[in-house]
């Protein structure tokens, strides 16, 4: 049952990441990963949220499962942010680089503490 | 992304750029030609026969400079999400039994998801140069391997998670070490990755 939690929650999460990438391409053509960024901050929010209400009670580890390990796990990616990251290296964009790394710890940060005090308001 | 023009299937017309017939007939792996924004490529013959660094797509998910990876998703959405939607859940799988088998104590640093990130970080670096260099001619081979598998294998939120459990319970030196510490082992294995294969295929590809 576990592992059924984890690949449905994963089925959706890649594919939508993929969309969503497309759709931010399609929408900002930047040098910056907006994509990459804006997934691993969504995912880092419900993550912190899904955390946050396993932490008050008001969530089953099945939730975890299927939303954490399988969806936010796999909308998330560490693989594609850090080849983008090699790759604004070797074209000479140092300074992009940088501040691709330090706004996604950034903003991933950020966005897991507001999910877990959303969590914490909501059911805390 | 990147800011380099839209890819051409033809050479440049500049002179002493070198042409890479493979990148030119092959769409799955045809991109932007060495370009203004990357002095190197044109004149140092190292990049001259590293195939890497001109032809590969800059967004191992998706690139919509890549006129193949552009049209995909109308071509063939179902194979292309199906293989997308497997690839995550294998992915996911492989870094739940990695979370089962060296399980993270609560309140402690996750060493196995920073683990399972520089693997997949390394990995991507290898799948990237093999494609680059034609070596993977697959249509789905990108989505599955890279977009499904890699991408369901590495996560960002639970590291982000990680950092600030670690804030919340009052260690702000054990979360900004960990926050520091899994981008520089990701950025170091997926340039080491890349490197290596890199160096690997180049010469072999004079012998096809």
């Amino acid at each position: 049952m576990s592992w059924l939690l984890v690949i449905l929650g994963a089925a959706v999460g890649a594919p939508l990441r993929y969309l969503t990438d497309r759709a931010v391409q399609a929408r900002h053509d930047s040098p910056l990963p907006w994509g990459t960024i804006t997934v691993n901050t969504t995912a880092s929010a419900v993550l912190g949220l899904v955390t946050g209400a396993v932490a008050a009670g008001a969530a089953s580890t099945r939730v975890t499962l299927l939303v954490g390990t399988g969806l936010c796990g796999a909308l998330s990616t560490y693989s594609t942010l850090s080849y983008e990251v090699l790759r604004l290296v070797e074209s000479g964009r140092r300074r992009l680089a940088a501040l691709t790394v330090a706004a996604s710890l950034l903003a991933g940060v950020g966005a897991a503490a507001a999910g877990v005090a959303l969590a914490r308001a909501l059911w805390g | 992304m990147t800011e380099r023009p839209a890819p051409q299937r033809t050479p440049p017309a500049r002179p002493g750029t070198p042409t890479d017939p493979e990148a030119v007939t092959d769409p799955g792996v045809s991109a932007s030609p060495g370009t203004a924004t990357d002095p190197g490529t044109a004149t140092d013959p190292g990049a001259v026969a590293d195939p890497g660094v001109a032809t590969a797509a800059t967004d191992p998910d998706v690139d919509l400079h890549l006129p193949a990876q552009r049209a995909e998703l109308r071509t063939r959405p179902v194979p292309l999400l199906g293989a997308i939607a497997a690839g995550g859940a294998l992915g996911a799988c492989a870094r739940y039994a990695a979370a089962l088998a060296w399980p993270t104590p609560p309140g402690a640093f996750g060493w196995t998801t920073m683990a399972v990130n520089a693997v997949g970080c390394a990995a991507i670096g290898v799948l990237m140069a093999l494609l680059a260099a034609g070596r993977l001619a697959h249509p789905l081979a990108r989505p599955f391997l890279g977009t499904g598998i890699l991408g369901g294998f590495t996560t960002f939120s639970t590291y982000a998670v990680g950092v600030e459990g670690l804030l919340d319970d009052g260690r702000p030196r054990a979360a900004l070490a960990a926050l520091a510490l899994t981008p520089t082992v990701a950025l170091a294995a997926v340039w080491a990755a890349t490197a290596a294969i890199r160096r690997l295929l180049a010469p072999g590809r004079r012998r096809r």
